[in-house]
């Protein structure tokens, strides 16, 4: 393949501005920071347009879900990066003194973002913010499915940050096959595993670290719920965490939800009642709920309920509106489980209901399945707590609640198996794009001088004894009051 | 080095990819039951492991003499001494390593409580080196087990003595539902690398680390790779000189005669120093290994012919011919090659081109010992880098601007042994760290868990969406307890 003049030149301007040594200073990063808060403030209602026109995403999701998170995110950065930066102390072991040990973090040089189009200003500008924390130099690539914020984007990061360090590239998948032939000293990928698949493949050839940000099939479990507000909230909360972000195109969106069968008719009524009170009698005309992104999703997502036993399980919604790239919001009831809607990630407003006889099913169920991004679980039980804690493996776990994990700082957010690896937000975005250097310091005064051959037994038992940690014995020895053979 | 090198014994049943399938699927069904996630597995068989080794000290000397003619007490020092360690140190720390870490949740999540789980990955592969075997192989192993998951180990087949002591012991000491070895090279190797694990940890070269990292990604599994590369030595002229040298030379040649990730490389020093430097070096490197070195018991050989071929094609290009000032002596029937130096080599030669990986140590010299990190910094960044100085300011210009997996100043190696420091390299020297609890953690998922109640559900989070609740929404994110009150009263 030819390589493209622009990427080229991109990376060699970004590495030799790496070298001079700028981005590394606590004023530079703090700087892009502040740079990085402004824009969001004085873009908000211009990111808040692109979103709507690229997925129809009401301003108050928008903020909640992106902008609102960027500034947070920024902000936190702000005011914990110089505590980051500061070296770590190791405790050395005395054996070693007179020594010293630190954990020193630092920049790993230029680093690749690719972000995703279901939430193209955070998934864009939220590990930006680590990236920059870290000092490092970086292209994002938007994602092109989202065309109005990729071009924002390119647009004003220029603007408002220091272009010798931070650029935007965008273009489709041959922009992408070209920042893959390039060496990256790390690549922060969001998006779908086959293509993870790919951009792995390619960091090998320079053994580039990555982080990969995937999804899956995320479940919510509802256990049997005595107090009948808690069972209402329960609803709330499911349908808040299904087609609240993005109208179920989010990576930690709830995929299917987990009930016992005598409860399932209970929980469809409220659902059905919740969606209306939400959404109203014609969601497409309400404008609080996001369109699908595209043709080809829409028709994936079209696809999934074409199969005639999928579409028998519908009970509520179904109905698609191809002009708008609208799917209203859909409750399907124990869809056949090899069917393509319960083996693949949904990515959509469609919502599968699962009935069990026993709650307790559930752990097998999920165990039975890729390891998911997260695990919703509404419930009291605290065994049930425990085993879902203990005997499950996804992203995270969230009890009676969907999506708040993302917007806390202090909890690392990423995935595991087919979710992905890595993690970042908060100082986990910091350190997602460090290297923790080891620094050791000795001095040149005293000296042991078992370490050095030519051997024999006394330097051999001084050492056991020194492995051991064993100071007493050490003393003996040295004293020739111990015996060694 | 690689796996490619020795020879497939064909008597043996092969170990193909329908076996290793087989393999996974049966430590898969172990790691299902749960076993392994109990505290008590993980102490029983990290004690299993302390027993085996304590057990079987001398038969892993053997094995090491044969495998490479290395000294015992470089053995007992470097595998077994840091292996015990280990061990000690996990067996102390890992109750409280287990414990979910408790986090600080904010006012957008009220009423919250958030803890971090440490959970096990599940059924992970070890591929080990020949150059340390038992430590390579174990110490990857007591991070593994130690975080609960099953693990298979695959141990180097160019140190044959050791890969089967290994095969033979873990056999008898460890739990065989969930710990496992196989032996064997390329074949064995690929079949292993076609399955789906959890996590991948090879220590070797970056030639194989990028064939690991590809198969790797075909099913999205992690990897920590521990490679090498060429980590140097920089020497100021302010030094104790004696000092200095000794410590050289015990990382170079005191670690399996240079055969070692972290060994140095090669050594930067100004014009002027150099001679000096080279005396002294000559006359430690005689106080510890004698007139002649080829018969020095307290020297390893060369592991193979293959690598001995390599390490005298370096001493063999002409850009380096005339630049040997002490050793260059070989002994091919017995695979030996002596402490060689070699003063101001060209940095385009053969031997400043790769990782040496052997007992032969270049001098670059430079007229100003800054211009050093200059040399350092426009190579590929290496595991360590070390400084010997008694200047301030060098050393924290040398902290600040040379990038390798770990620094060390005024020594050489020694930060290896310290548990409390992470081990592992950037950039072409490899990703992800291990030792001490470094190792439990790059072999757990840290699962972030978020409790709510029911109680606390503010209706701004959900349609139908208004000014005012993005007012509130807006000061909520932003965390100000005015900026809440102000937007609940529609002031802001």
């Amino acid at each position: 393949m030819e390589i493209s003049w622009e990427v080229e030149e991109a990376t060699r301007e970004l590495r030799k501005y790496f070298k001079t040594g700028r981005t590394k200073s606590v004023t530079w990063r703090k700087n892009q920071l502040r740079a990085l808060l402004d824009l969001v403030h004085d873009n908000e209602n211009a990111m808040f347009e692109a979103l709507h026109q690229d997925l129809g995403k009401h301003p108050v999701e928008a903020y909640r879900d992106e902008i609102g998170g960027v500034e947070k995110s920024a902000n936190n950065s702000l005011s914990c990066v110089e505590k980051w930066m500061a070296p770590k102390k190791s405790n050395i072991p005395l054996l070693f003194f007179p020594a010293k040990g630190e954990v020193l973090s630092e920049p790993l040089g230029v680093v690749l973002i690719f972000s995703s189009w279901n939430f193209p200003i955070m998934l864009a500008l939220d590990p930006l913010i680590g990236a920059i924390s870290a000092g490092n130099a970086v292209v994002i690539k938007p994602s092109e499915q989202a065309p109005a914020c990729s071009s924002l984007l390119a647009n004003i990061i220029p603007r408002y940050m220091d272009s010798n360090a931070v650029k935007v590239i965008e273009g489709g998948a041959d922009i992408c096959e070209q920042l893959l032939l390039q060496k990256w000293d790390k690549i922060f990928f969001t998006g779908s595993p086959r293509v993870a698949s790919i951009v792995m493949s390619a960091a090998a050839k320079n053994l580039t670290p990555v982080t990969l940000e995937l999804g899956g099939k995320c479940p919510a479990i509802l256990d049997h719920l005595s107090n009948p507000s808690d069972f209402k909230l329960a609803a709330k909360r499911i349908v808040g965490g299904k087609w609240g972000p993005c109208s179920g195109q989010a990576c930690i969106g709830i995929d299917y939800v987990l009930v016992e069968e005598k409860l399932s008719s209970a929980l469809i009524e409220v659902l059905k009642k919740v969606i209306k009170r939400f959404y109203g009698d014609n969601p497409v005309e309400s404008k609080v709920i996001s369109r699908i992104v595209n043709k080809q999703h829409f028709e994936r997502l079209c696809n999934l309920l074409k199969d005639p036993l999928v579409a028998a399980s519908i009970i509520h919604g179904g109905s698609v509106d191809e002009e708008n790239l609208f799917i209203e919001p859909t409750i399907l009831l124990d869809p056949p489980l090899d069917s393509q809607i319960m083996t693949e990630e949904i990515f959509g407003p469609l919502l599968p209901i699962i009935t069990l006889n026993k709650i307790q099913e559930s752990i097998e169920f999920i165990n039975s399945r890729p390891k998911p991004l997260a695990i919703y679980a509404f419930t009291k039980d605290d065994t049930l707590k425990q085993k879902i804690q203990f005997e499950t493996s996804s992203g995270s776990v969230v009890f009676n609640d969907t999506l708040v994990q993302f917007l806390c700082d202090t909890l690392p957010f990423g995935g595991v198996g087919l979710s992905g690896f890595g993690r970042y937000h908060g100082k986990y975005s910091f350190d997602t794009f460090s290297h923790e250097k080891a620094v050791m310091h000795r001095n040149l005064y005293l000296e042991i001088e078992p370490r050095y051959p030519p051997w024999n037994k006394f330097k051999l038992e001084f050492i056991r004894q020194a492995y051991r940690l064993n100071y007493f014995a050490l003393f003996l020895q040295m004293l020739g009051l111990k015996k060694y053979n | 080095m690689s796996f490619e090198e020795s020879n497939n014994n064909n008597n043996k049943k092969v170990f193909d990819a329908e076996e290793a399938s087989l393999l996974v699927k049966d430590l898969r069904v172990s790691f299902g039951s749960g076993k392994t996630r109990s505290y008590e597995w993980r102490v029983s068989q990290v004690k299993a492991l302390l027993k085996l080794v304590v057990d079987n000290e001398q038969l892993i000397i053997d094995a090491l003499r044969s495998d490479l003619a290395r000294p015992p007490l470089e053995t007992v020092v470097y595998e077994i001494g840091m292996f015990k360690n280990s061990c000690e140190v996990t067996l102390k720390g890992l109750k409280q390593w287990m414990k979910p870490e408790k986090v600080k949740t904010s006012i957008r999540t009220f009423p919250s409580s958030a803890e971090i789980v440490p959970e096990p990955l599940g059924v992970v592969l070890v591929i080990s080196a020949w150059n340390y075997p038992f430590l390579l192989s174990l110490d990857p192993v007591i991070g593994a087990i130690a975080a609960g998951n099953a693990v298979v180990l695959k141990p180097s087949e160019i140190a044959p003595a050791s890969s089967s002591l290994l095969a033979k012991l873990l056999g008898e000491y460890m739990d065989n539902s969930c710990v496992r070895v196989v032996e064997g090279a390329v074949d064995e190797t690929s079949a292993l690398l076609q399955q789906k694990w959890d996590k991948i940890f090879y220590t070797g070269n970056g030639r194989v680390g990028r064939i690991v990292m590809t198969a790797a990604a075909k099913h999205l599994t992690p990897v920590v790779l521990e490679l090498g590369g060429k980590s140097p030595v920089v020497v100021d002229s302010n030094i104790n000189l004696e000092v200095a040298a000794r410590r050289i030379i015990s990382g170079k040649w005191g670690c399996n005669n240079g055969q070692a990730c972290i060994s140095p490389d090669y050594v930067i020093t100004t014009k002027e120093f150099a001679p000096k430097l080279v005396d002294a070096l000559k006359t430690e490197l005689e106080k510890f290994y004698g007139k002649n070195p080829l018969e020095s018991e307290d020297l390893s050989r060369i592991v193979n012919s293959n690598h001995f071929a390599r390490l005298t094609k370096l001493l063999d290009d002409d850009k380096v011919s005339g630049k040997i000032v002490y050793g260059g002596e070989k002994d091919e029937s017995k695979l030996r090659i002596a402490p060689t130096l070699l003063l101001d080599v060209p940095r385009d030669s053969l031997i400043m081109s790769d990782e040496i990986f052997g007992p032969l140590l270049p001098i670059l010299t430079v007229e100003k010992l800054e211009e050093s990190f200059d040399v350092i910094n426009s190579g590929t960044k290496p595991l360590a880098a070390y400084l010997f100085t008694t200047n301030k300011k060098l050393t924290e210009h040398f902290v600040a601007t040379v990038s390798a997996g770990g620094l060390l100043v005024n020594d050489t190696v020694l930060h290896l042994v310290v548990h409390t420091l992470p081990f592992g390299g950037v950039g072409e020297s490899g990703t992800g760290a291990y030792h001490g609890k470094f190792s439990f953690d790059a072999f757990s998922h840290k699962k972030a868990v978020l409790y709510r109640s029911f109680i606390g559900d503010g209706a701004i989070r959900y349609p139908p969406y208004t000014n005012t609740k993005l007012r509130l929404m807006k000061a909520l994110i932003g965390g100000g307890i005015l900026g809440i009150i102000r937007a609940l009263f529609g002031w802001s």
